[in-house]
């Protein structure tokens, strides 16, 4: 479904690349976890393959075509794209808001009100309710339920999502990590997620890809991780999840009778 | 009052259009040009610098300054010369506010916007400009207050705005001229920022009814600026040959001469209008210029101000060769002396005069270093007070300077001990005030001349109206047509059919 090949990314004149030679290859309806530490360079690379950054070398495409042949405006409505921090426009409904992109894509007004509509729902946040509410008007999670939305209005085939519940509480990080996932399964999307939370990788991805300085280390399902860290840091960025875990399960054995 | 109101507010549809026009033409010039400038800016990170700074520096320039400067720029009076200074002097809150609007619009926003897919004018236009929209209409409602303001001094590069009513009021003392003016003038600045302000509302709350209201309201202020317009074509219509043009610089005496030119070439079937409160140096350009059709100045001033020169030969000498070189440098042709003199004198209060027995400048010299010199605007920087001072030694306390209807108030209070005053004033005898001679004959002559522009000085019929006037109006004339006007505030009609009687009378006697 899309493939990066050597793909390498650097700044101005920089000899510092902020990617470099990346190969990845995610396939039809998997859902991809892209971890790392910050400035390891996994948003620049879920960047590239809606030509938000351009590759300075190396080679993207999206069902095997060259994004480079494509026109950037037409790729991005058809790929949905979750934000980091949300974005959305606080000057339009959330009917507004989520009706954008079909709307660019000149749908009819009625097809579009039934789709808004048609995603509140799914998004458990009852149109008669929320429809024309803005979005300062919502907490940070109904916020992010309707960035969701907003992304699979266009019935895209491909998620991007750029460290989609970084800002939400735990409570609501967790619920919509379920619900996501649910929707992911029910839909057969092809998703690209970016986190720095290794345990929210291992909980949501098919295939976790960890890169370190513009590298990817290694690449394998949660299974494959846990068993056989390839790098020293993988290994490393895997030792607090594990700490996590004994440390509840020592405490639930514990607590007991 | 109520009569002097009811005068000014039968000018006040001419004048409230005229300055509308000027102000709502500028305001949308300064839009039209700001607005996608101020977007190229946000864009272009290195013409930020340059922009603002050019729109502050213009900011920085007194207004009457930026107008004035705007005429020898151009090399014309009248509508363009203010039109171009308040489009410069609206820029600054328009560019200032957009740039900062679009640039504080939160990234994270503008990115979501490129990420799902929006071309770069549907980021401007469906996100950056909405979100922007709050301080950029602050912005130019800002703009339009200063504007609505500031055109009030285009009276004195020769459009006609509400300075009319507050130059010719702060020159005759006619307070009632000023208020009307003023009031006016601040009162259509609200108007227009609140009518704004009603169509920003109502674009955010999508209302119908506030959006129609403010458009209406908008269209009723453009309407009452279009008015001028049409009246000027249909007035054009009906008389054939263009009107004379008759320039008067910004005091009493020159709106009383101007109006009487006005009135003779009038009563000589010659279409004529007066175009009041002009700047001195700006009035001679707009002759030169042809834009000014005839005016009355004084020859001292044209010889030092305008020809430069630092001699002070005798009256008939400078008389000849000031006409002569009117008329090879400039093509201006001097018709001839009215009959009476305008000079700069100084003046000091007769009490004073009589007790320290001071009655010429010679005498002043001894007792000027404890006293304080009042002046109009000008005085002080002519060639004639430096000739003055080192002629006679003067050296004062301390020179201040005074609106010259304030200037007497100044010297009857004893705020200042002697003050430059004009010798045709009426002033002089009402407040009781003494003209120190000049035996050493420092300061040049000033006799009254008519000058007329290149172009009219070949119709046979505007010169042949006009010489009557040569030699006609005597000093006693003058200074009693001031007084009518500036202390038994009659208006000005009254002092010009005065005037116009004396010179009928001598027409007859010479008969």
């Amino acid at each position: 479904m899309i493939q990066l090949e050597r793909v390498s990314k650097f700044y101005g004149q920089s000899t510092t690349l902020a990617v470099r030679e990346v190969d990845l290859e995610i396939q039809a309806g998997e859902m991809l976890v892209l971890v790392g530490e910050s400035g390891c360079g996994k948003t620049t690379t879920l960047k590239m393959i809606n030509r938000l950054v351009e590759p300075s070398r190396g080679r993207v495409a999206v069902n095997g075509t060259d994004v480079r042949d494509t026109d950037p405006i037409a790729l991005r409505r058809t790929i949905g794209y979750v934000f980091q921090g949300i974005g959305l426009f606080p000057h339009m409904s959330v009917a507004e808001n989520i009706g954008i992109v079909p709307k660019l894509l000149k749908w009819e007004p009625n097809k579009i009100g039934d789709r808004v509509d048609e995603l509140l729902d799914m998004v458990a946040l009852p149109p008669g309710k929320y429809r024309q509410r803005l979005p300062a008007e919502l907490s940070g999670g109904q916020q992010q339920r309707v960035g969701v939305a907003r992304a699979l209005a266009g019935r895209p085939q491909i998620m991007l999502m750029d460290e989609p519940f970084g800002a939400l509480d735990p409570i609501t990080r967790d619920s919509l990590r379920s619900e996501f996932k649910a929707l992911h399964r029910s839909f057969g999307l092809t998703v690209v997620m970016v986190t720095h939370d290794m345990t929210e990788a291992l909980f949501m991805a098919d295939r976790i890809a960890v890169m370190q300085q513009g590298r990817l280390l290694q690449v394998g399902t949660p299974q494959q991780l846990l068993a056989r860290p390839e790098h020293s840091h993988v290994a490393a960025l895997l030792e607090t999840p594990r700490r996590h875990a004994a440390l509840l399960e020592a405490l639930m054995r514990a607590a007991k009778p | 009052m109520s009569q002097k109101i009811l005068n000014e507010l039968a000018l006040l549809p001419t004048t409230l259009g005229h300055h509308l026009l000027l102000s709502l033409s500028a305001l949308l010039a300064g839009l039209l040009i700001c607005l996608p400038l101020a977007v190229l800016v946000s864009r272009v990170k290195a013409l930020q610098f340059p922009a603002l700074t050019f729109a502050s520096v213009v900011q920085t320039v007194p207004g009457l300054a930026l107008l004035a400067l705007m005429v020898p720029l151009l090399g014309q009076i009248g509508f363009l010369p203010a039109f171009l200074a308040l489009v410069l002097y609206s820029m600054l809150p328009i560019l200032h506010n957009t740039i900062t609007g679009i640039l504080g619009v939160d990234r994270s926003v503008v990115e979501a916007a490129r990420g799902i897919g929006m071309t770069t004018l549907q980021q401007l236009f469906k996100v950056e400009l909405p979100l922007a929209a709050p301080v950029i209409i602050a912005g130019i409602r800002t703009s339009a207050v200063w504007v609505v303001g500031t055109a009030t001094l285009a009276t004195p590069v020769g459009a006609t705005s509400l300075g009319n009513h507050i130059f010719s009021g702060l020159q005759t003392q006619n307070m009632a001229a000023v208020l009307v003016g003023s009031i006016a003038a601040a009162g259509l600045a609200v108007a227009l920022d609140q009518l704004i302000r009603l169509l920003e509302s109502a674009t955010r709350q999508k209302s119908r009814r506030l959006g129609i209201s403010s458009l209406v309201g908008l269209l009723l202020l453009s309407l009452v600026g279009v008015a001028p317009l049409v009246r000027d074509r249909a007035a054009g219509d009906r008389s054939a040959g263009s009107p004379v043009v008759v320039g008067a610089k910004t005091f009493t005496e020159q709106y009383v001469l101007a109006e009487l030119l006005t009135l003779t070439l009038k009563q000589a079937g010659l279409p004529a209008v007066s175009r009041s409160s002009l700047g001195s140096t700006i009035l001679f350009d707009a002759l030169v210029a042809g834009q000014v059709d005839c005016y009355v100045d004084y020859s001292g001033t044209l010889w030092a101000n305008i020809m430069k020169r630092q001699d002070i030969p005798s009256r008939a000498t400078l008389l000849e060769q000031l006409s002569q070189w009117l008329q090879e440098r400039h093509r201006v042709k001097l018709l001839g002396s009215l009959g009476f003199e305008n000079t700069y004198a100084l003046a000091i209060p007769k009490e004073k005069s009589e007790k320290q027995r001071i009655s010429t400048l010679v005498e002043l010299s001894a007792h000027a270093p404890a006293w304080r010199i009042g002046s109009d605007y000008e005085f002080f920087s002519r060639p004639e007070w430096l000739a003055l001072k080192e002629k006679y030694q003067l050296r004062f306390a301390e020179q201040r300077t005074f609106d010259p209807s304030l200037m007497y108030a100044a010297i009857q209070t004893g705020s200042v001990d002697v003050i430059s005053a004009y010798s045709t004033d009426g002033r002089i005898i009402d407040y009781n005030l003494v003209v120190l001679e000049d035996p050493q004959g420092a300061l040049p002559p000033y006799d009254a001349v008519l000058l007329l522009a290149p172009g009219a000085a070949e119709r046979p019929a505007v010169v042949e109206a006009l010489s009557p006037l040569l030699g006609a109006i005597t000093d006693q004339n003058i200074r009693e047509a001031n007084r009518m006007v500036d202390l038994e505030q009659r208006p000005i009609a009254e002092a010009v059919s005065f005037l116009w009687k004396a010179v009928e009378k001598r027409k007859a006697a010479s008969r």
